[in-house]
């Protein structure tokens, strides 16, 4: 293929350059909010940057690996437990036990694809499903972590992670904070990298991928078994910040999968800007329509159906139909006429790729 | 030795339920490949029309069933037609997304009506009957409401299996299944035959719902359990086949009783274990009919 001299291809727009340099001011306008954010506030920003890391890896499995799983709470109360489990009966630190919990359910996340890998489409989501069960059931079962009734994270260790409560829930809210940015970082960078590109070649059609040379099933498995580990991760900082588990807290599905699917297609499912704008409509309609309980649940749900139906791609969809826009530069522009400086001979060889339909 | 077969007895009748659950799930499945996550939410859906009933006009619950059956077949209708034909195509994703979305909407809306107090439909006296019966040499007590739910259960699948391929709404459906354009193209109404799939389909639930109520107490939760089960006894069945599927809730229903033998705590997780023994060694289910 030849091109003409004046093509230039490039991946990055103005944009979404401002957009990066608006986004490490604001970055370091949130770590710094221990500072300036009231104790509640504080607590409701955490639990935002954790629903964020929630929403990009369920979107990472569902819209580019096409890993439907409404069982990621299986990983969320495994990483729960571990932290609970590791503390109290391994007397480690907190923090180590939340990043032990994640390679130990990259571990586990390995046996359960290679059996769930096996049902296709919507059966693979009610087996994920039945594997988040299974778990709830056998941590209901162990006693020494209060079976069916839960336990509280003994006082002692809570101590040990700051020695006052303002310092503990600084540290919590920057643990939060943290997960977030190397989630929605280290999601960011996998989509750009070569596997990205394997990964999206296969979302838009699996018959061409396996053509192409692409090991579909591993490449999968690769998706499945990082998102576990990150989700028990973030589990462990939610359990952290609540302190108390029980299995029905730890395995729920409407909180963490429901919720998560929904900020997911409100925003914008395959899109990395959707989880973002799907997570901030998500919790301002909570904070104003909470009192309402099984209503605001019945809203969200009526939303999140009427937006797969007349916008498959949420709000950020209709957003980057109408301006164009990309923040996360994952796509390849092609421009006519670009500088000239740009036009080595290599140029017209780098793969084109058009954004998704 | 007697408490073991005792047990196993109760795990097959108890698998005619399951089995019930599972018909609707698995022929909407064979129709349409669509896969509805509210389904264990209609079949909550039906057995509290199935108490409202009772309680408005003072029927026996199975008498309600004259009123319930036909409105879940309704409802089953308007809900393909007005909804899921909608969600129909290529993508996985719509359907999948959009029963999700129905599944926490239909949850949420029985709490608002109904309350999350558990409820039971009272079958006057049916639920606590028994016969005896002698097995080897000791006395077995077989209750008459399980024993009347696998009744039930094997002719309900056997009406099925004729209306599939006895009838020319079973051609319908078949004809749909096997190519949506063709038959399109040979004068069948795709939308209307979806529509009557998923009538039927959630009448069979209604039938399930009732027998569910009578036997145990219900609340709005419940159900994304029943949905695992109607899965579970799907997939150990084979996809496709409704007669393995009626195999699969047997063996479901038979781990589930066994393992709560031991400790009331495995029952459901040993129904779980089943399932993933069955997916490990036989990925198709035990008597598979389609690919998955």
């Amino acid at each position: 293929m030849t091109a003409p001299a004046a093509i230039h291809v490039s991946r990055t727009t103005p944009a979404a350059r401002a957009a990066a340099l608006l986004a490490l001011l604001a970055l370091a306008l949130l770590a710094a909010a221990p500072w300036w954010a009231g104790r509640a506030d504080l607590r409701l920003m955490g639990e935002i940057y954790l629903y964020l890391a929630l929403a990009y890896l369920w979107n990472l499995m569902a819209g580019y690996a096409g890993l439907v799983s409404v069982g990621q709470q299986a990983f969320v109360g495994f990483g729960g437990y571990m932290l609970f489990a590791l503390t109290i009966f391994g007397g480690l630190h907190p923090v180590l036990a939340i990043a032990l919990a994640g390679l130990l359910a990259a571990v586990v996340s390995v046996p359960i694809a290679a059996l769930i890998f096996r049902l296709k489409g919507a059966y693979f989501a009610i087996g994920t499903w039945v594997v988040a069960d299974v778990f709830r059931l056998v941590f209901a079962q162990i006693s020494a972590l209060g079976g069916g009734s839960g336990s509280s994270l003994p006082v002692g260790i809570v101590r040990g992670l700051a020695a006052s409560r303002s310092g503990r829930e600084a540290l919590s809210y920057w643990l939060a904070l943290g997960a977030a940015v190397i989630v929605v970082g280290a999601v960011y960078l996998f989509l750009r990298s070569r596997r990205g590109l394997a990964l999206t070649a296969i979302r838009d059609s699996e018959k061409a991928a396996a053509g192409l040379g692409i090991d579909i099933w591993r490449t999968k498995l690769e998706v499945y078994v990082v998102a576990s580990a990150f989700t028990a991760i973030i589990g462990g900082l939610i359990f952290l910040q609540k302190l108390r588990i029980s299995p029905d807290a730890a395995f729920s599905v409407n909180d963490w999968t429901a919720f998560v699917i929904f900020i997911v297609v409100i925003g914008g499912i395959g899109t990395l800007e959707g989880p973002i704008i799907g997570t901030l409509i998500f919790f301002a309609l909570r904070e104003t329509l909470a009192d309402f309980g099984t209503i605001y649940l019945m809203v969200l749900g009526a939303v999140a159906i009427v937006v797969m139906l007349f916008a498959p791609k949420g709000v950020w969809g209709l957003i980057r139909e109408r301006f164009d826009l990309e923040l996360f530069p994952l796509s390849y522009r092609v421009r006519w006429g670009g500088p000239a400086a740009d036009q080595g001979p290599g140029a017209s060889a780098r793969p084109v790729k058009e954004p998704g339909p | 030795m007697i408490e073991w077969l005792n047990a196993l007895v109760q795990g097959v009748l108890l698998g005619g339920l399951y089995a019930l659950f599972a018909a609707g799930l698995s022929l909407i499945f064979g129709v349409m490949r669509l896969v509805n996550i509210a389904h264990g939410d209609l079949i909550v859906l039906a057995a509290y029309l199935g108490l409202s009933t009772t309680m408005l006009l003072g029927l026996h619950p199975f008498l309600a069933l004259a009123i319930v059956m036909p409105a879940m077949a309704l409802i089953g209708y308007a809900l393909q037609r007005g909804l899921l034909n909608l969600t129909l195509g290529p993508d996985i994703l719509p359907p999948l997304l959009v029963t999700f979305g129905l599944s926490v909407i239909l949850q949420n809306a029985l709490l608002e009506v109904y309350s999350a107090d558990p409820q039971k439909l009272a079958g006057g006296g049916i639920e606590t009957a028994s016969i005896s019966v002698t097995l080897m040499g000791e006395g077995l007590a077989i209750g008459v409401l399980p024993l009347l739910t696998f009744g039930i259960a094997v002719a309900v699948i056997a009406a099925l299996q004729w209306i599939f391929y006895g009838t020319g709404l079973g051609r319908g459906f078949r004809a749909v299944s096997d190519n949506q354009d063709i038959a399109q193209l040979m004068g069948l109404n795709k939308a209307h035959v979806f529509g009557l799939a998923m009538a039927l389909a959630l009448a069979v639930t209604a039938v399930a719902s009732i027998l569910l109520g009578v036997r145990t107490s219900f609340d709005p939760a419940i159900g994304g359990g029943r949905l695992i089960f109607a899965f579970e006894a799907v997939i150990i069945g084979g996809l496709g086949n409704l007669w393995g599927t009626l195999a699969g809730g047997v063996i479901l229903g038979v781990a589930q009783t066994l393992g709560g033998k031991i400790d009331p705590g495995w029952q459901v997780l040993a129904g779980h274990l089943a399932f993933l023994i069955v997916l490990a060694v036989r990925p198709g289910g035990l008597f598979p009919r389609v690919a998955p």
